[in-house]
C-alpha cells in the first residue's frame, strides 16, 4: 500500500528468532551464523521455529501470514501477545515494547490491546454463548449487566440472535467460530489476531465467514493479523501477505505481487493452483499504453491515431468513454469530411470494464469482442486496455509473460 | 560375613544387627510419639469435636428426619425419583434390620473423611498438574499409599494417636485420597490447550485460569476421582474398625471372629447399599453438571 509510507506501523517485529529446545541462547548463535534448520536439528537437537523475522503491520490493514503446516506461522502469531516467548528479537506494538512488559502489564496489554480467534474456537464449553462472548470483559472485571449488554450487541452483529443461552457444543462449527469472533470483537481491542480462524470450517461456511469478516472490517477498521495455509483465502481477504517457510519469511507484499512475481519455487508452487481469474483485478493486468482520442473532429482524430502508432483508439469526451474507432474506419472517411464531428456511426460499440473488476467477470465481454476492452477507473476515465492475449497469458500461467505484464 | 558362602547365599545382616536397627527405629519413633503425641493430638482436637458433633447429629435426629434429609439430598443431586425412592427404601430396611446406629456412625466418618480427602486432594492434584517436579515427587508417594497394606501404616498412627476416631479418619484418608489426587492432576493436564490459551490471550491471570477454565473443564475427571475416593473410603470401614472406629465394620469384625454368617452378611450388605447410593448420587450429579460439555458423554 503506497499510502503507508508516511504512516507509522502499528506492529513492528524486528529480528525475531525462536528456537525450541533446552539451550536456545547457545543455539541462537549458530543460527545467526547461518547454519540451516536441518543442520541445527541434527547437531543440537533444537528446532528452529522462527528465524530473523521482520514485519511491519500498519493500522487498519488485514495482514495475512501464510505458510504450510510446520512453517511457524502459528508460532509467529503467538509472539504478538507473548503466548510464546521469543529467543531473541524485538516486538513493538502500538508504541510499547512488548518484551519489556512484566506479568501484570502483559495481562493489561492482552486485555485491552488485542484479542484472538482460534482455529478450534477455544470456547469455554461450560459457559453459554453469551458468557463466552463476554469472557474478555469478565476477565477485566466489568460488571455483569454491562458485559451482557455488550455481548448481546456483538451476538446480534455476527448473526447469532437467539443463541445467547445455548452452549457451544449445541452449535455448528461455523456458529461456534462466530461466537469466537464476537468474543474477540467484544473487548474493543484494536488488533485482532486470527490463527487459522476459518481453516476448520467447511468451504461454504468458510467463504461465508470471509465475507462477514470483510464486511465487519469495512465498518470497524481493525488491524487484523490473519494466519492461513490457504492462498485463495489469503488473496481474498488480505491487504498484504507474508509467506513463511520453515520459519523464514520468504516474501511479503501485496497479493498481486505475490501472485505475479513469486520470488522462488516455493512461492510459485503455492501460487500455481490459485484461480487467478478470481484473485486478480483488471487493473493489475491491463496495459496502460493506449490511444485516447479526445478530439471533436475526424481530422484531429486521424492525427492522434498516427501519433500513437496504433490501429484503433478509444473515443472519449467530457462525459467519458464513447466507443472504439479503428484506423480502417478513419482511413475510409473522405478527406473532405475531416472537419466533421466524430459521429456515433463511425464508432464500434465495444463495452468497457471497470478497473476493480475481477478478471473472471470480464471474460464473457472479452470473448464477444475482437478488440481490446477499455478499462475505466472509478471516475469513468479510460485508464488502459485489456486484450485477449494478455488475459489468456495471465490465466494460463506463464511466468515470463506475467513479468512483462507487470512492467 | 567373613565366610565365603556369599556366592550361594545372599549376604545378610545377622540377627543382632537387624534387632539393633529395629530397636533404634522403634525407640526413636516411640520417643517421638511420647514427646509430641500430645501436641499432635491437640492439633486434631477440632477435627475430633467436629466428628463427634456430626455423629451425634445423625444419631440424635429422629430416623424419619434423617431419611427425609437424605431423600431431599438425593433428589437435589440426581433429579431422579427412582434413585430417591431407592435411598428411602434402603435406609428404611437398614433401620428395620437393626443396623441404624452403626450405619449413622459409618456415614458420619465416611462423610468427614471424604470431605477432608477432597479438601486436601484437589489442591495437591492442582499443584501436581502445575509442576512436573511436584508430580514426580507425589506420584511415588501415592503409589506407596495405594499398595502399602493398610495395617502397616495403622501401626505408627495408632502409636502416635492411640485408637479411636482420629486415627480411623487418618487411615481412611491415606487409603482413599490417591484417586482424587491422581484424577485432579490428570483432569487438569488434559484441559484443552487451546481453551487455556484463549483465556491467557484475553488476559486472564493464573487464578482466573484455574477457577474459570482448568477446574471446571477438569470436573469430569475430578468427579470420577471423588467417586472412587468415596468407594475406597467405604471399603476401609472394616479395617478401620480394628482400631476402634465404631460403625458397620465392628459387627463384621465380630462375625469373622465368631463365625456369625448372617450378621456379617447383613452388615456387609448395608455397606454395599451405602456404597451404591453414594456412587449413583455422585455420578448422576457429575453427569448433570456436565451435560453441557457435549462430546464428553
Amino acid at each position: 500500500m503506497s499510502d503507508n509510507e508516511n504512516k507509522v506501523p502499528l506492529m513492528r517485529i524486528k529480528n525475531l528468532y525462536k528456537i525450541f529446545g533446552k539451550n536456545e541462547k547457545k543455539v541462537l548463535e549458530q543460527v545467526k551464523a547461518g547454519k540451516s534448520k536441518e543442520q541445527i536439528l541434527e547437531e543440537t537437537g533444537h528446532t528452529v521455529g522462527l528465524s530473523n523475522i521482520n514485519l511491519d503491520i500498519y493500522p487498519g490493514e488485514i495482514f495475512v501470514i501464510m505458510g504450510l503446516s510446520g512453517s511457524g506461522k502459528s508460532t509467529l502469531i503467538r509472539h504478538f501477545n507473548r503466548l510464546i516467548e521469543p529467543t531473541a528479537g524485538e516486538i513493538e506494538i502500538a508504541g510499547s515494547d512488548v518484551m519489556k512488559l512484566d506479568e501484570k502489564e502483559l495481562q493489561g496489554f492482552r486485555r485491552n490491546k488485542m484479542s484472538m480467534v482460534f482455529q478450534r474456537f477455544g470456547l469455554l464449553p461450560h459457559r453459554t454463548v453469551l458468557q463466552n462472548i463476554g469472557y474478555g470483559l469478565q476477565v477485566q472485571g466489568i460488571a455483569k449487566d454491562v458485559r451482557e449488554d455488550k455481548a448481546t450487541e456483538w451476538l446480534n452483529t455476527v448473526g447469532l440472535n437467539g443463541y445467547a443461552n445455548q452452549y457451544p457444543a449445541q452449535l455448528s462449527g461455523g456458529q461456534q467460530q462466530r461466537v469466537g469472533l464476537a468474543r474477540a470483537l467484544c473487548t474493543d481491542a484494536d488488533i485482532l489476531l486470527m490463527d487459522e480462524a476459518f481453516s476448520a470450517l467447511d468451504p461454504l461456511i468458510r467463504s461465508e465467514m470471509q465475507d462477514q469478516l470483510i464486511e465487519l472490517q469495512d465498518k470497524l477498521h481493525k488491524t487484523i493479523v490473519f494466519i492461513t495455509h490457504d492462498l485463495d483465502e489469503a488473496l481474498r481477504i488480505g491487504d498484504k501477505i507474508a509467506i513463511l517457510r520453515d520459519g523464514i519469511l520468504v516474501q511479503q507484499g501485496e497479493p498481486v505481487d505475490i501472485l505475479l512475481n513469486p520470488v522462488d519455487d516455493y512461492v510459485e508452487a503455492f501460487v500455481k493452483d490459485v484461480n487467478r481469474a478470481r484473485a486478480l483485478t483488471v487493473e493489475t493486468v491491463m496495459q496502460p499504453q493506449i490511444c485516447r482520442i479526445s478530439s471533436e473532429t475526424i481530422g484531429e482524430a486521424v492525427l492522434q491515431m498516427r501519433k500513437s502508432k496504433q490501429d484503433y483508439g478509444y473515443v472519449v469526451n467530457d462525459d467519458g468513454y464513447r466507443g472504439l474507432i479503428t484506423q480502417e474506419t478513419l482511413e475510409n472517411v473522405e478527406k473532405g469530411e475531416y472537419d466533421n464531428v466524430i459521429d456515433a456511426s463511425l464508432l464500434e460499440d465495444v463495452p468497457s470494464v471497470q478497473s476493480d473488476a475481477l478478471l473472471e467477470s470480464v471474460i464473457p465481454d472479452m470473448i464477444d469482442n475482437e478488440h481490446p476492452l477499455p478499462v475505466l477507473n472509478a471516475e469513468g476515465e479510460v485508464e488502459g486496455h485489456l486484450c485477449r492475449t494478455t488475459l489468456a497469458e495471465v490465466l494460463s500461467d506463464q511466468p515470463s509473460v506475467d513479468n512483462d505484464v507487470k512492467k | 560375613m567373613s565366610d565365603k558362602s556369599w556366592l550361594s547365599e545372599i549376604p545378610q545382616l545377622d540377627r543382632h544387627q537387624l534387632l539393633d536397627i529395629r530397636k533404634t527405629l522403634d525407640g526413636a519413633y516411640r520417643s517421638f510419639s511420647r514427646e509430641y503425641g500430645d501436641n499432635i493430638e491437640a492439633f486434631f482436637d477440632p477435627l475430633l469435636s467436629f466428628l463427634i458433633w456430626f455423629e451425634k447429629l445423625l444419631l440424635n435426629s429422629p430416623w424419619w428426619l434423617v431419611i427425609a434429609a437424605l431423600a431431599i439430598f438425593a433428589y437435589l443431586a440426581s433429579r431422579s425419583w427412582k434413585l430417591t425412592l431407592g435411598v428411602v427404601v434402603a435406609f428404611f430396611m437398614i433401620g428395620f434390620l437393626g443396623m441404624w446406629e452403626n450405619t449413622m456412625r459409618t456415614m458420619s466418618i465416611i462423610t468427614v473423611s471424604t470431605l477432608l480427602a477432597i479438601i486436601l486432594g484437589v489442591p495437591i492434584g492442582v499443584a501436581m498438574a502445575r509442576s512436573n517436579r511436584v508430580q514426580s515427587i507425589v506420584t511415588p508417594i501415592l503409589d506407596i499409599m495405594q499398595t502399602m497394606p493398610a495395617f502397616v501404616y495403622l501401626i505408627p498412627v495408632v502409636m502416635l494417636l492411640g485408637i479411636g476416631k482420629i486415627p480411623g479418619v487418618i487411615a481412611v484418608i491415606i487409603y482413599a485420597i490417591p484417586p482424587v489426587i491422581r484424577l485432579t492432576n490428570l483432569g487438569i493436564r488434559l484441559v484443552d490447550k487451546e481453551v487455556l490459551e484463549a483465556a491467557t490471550a484475553y488476559g486472564a491471570n493464573s487464578m482466573q485460569r484455574l477457577f474459570g477454565v482448568q477446574i471446571p473443564l477438569a470436573m469430569p475427571n475430578i468427579m470420577a476421582g471423588i467417586n472412587q475416593t468415596i468407594m475406597m473410603a467405604l471399603s476401609m470401614v472394616v479395617i478401620a474398625s480394628m482400631i476402634g472406629v465404631k460403625g458397620l465394620g465392628q459387627p463384621v469384625l465380630k462375625s469373622i471372629t465368631n463365625q456369625y454368617f448372617t450378621l456379617g452378611l447383613l452388615n456387609g450388605l448395608a455397606i454395599v447399599a451405602i456404597a451404591i447410593i453414594f456412587d449413583r448420587l455422585s455420578q448422576s450429579y457429575a453427569k448433570r453438571t456436565l451435560q453441557n460439555f457435549g462430546g464428553n458423554e
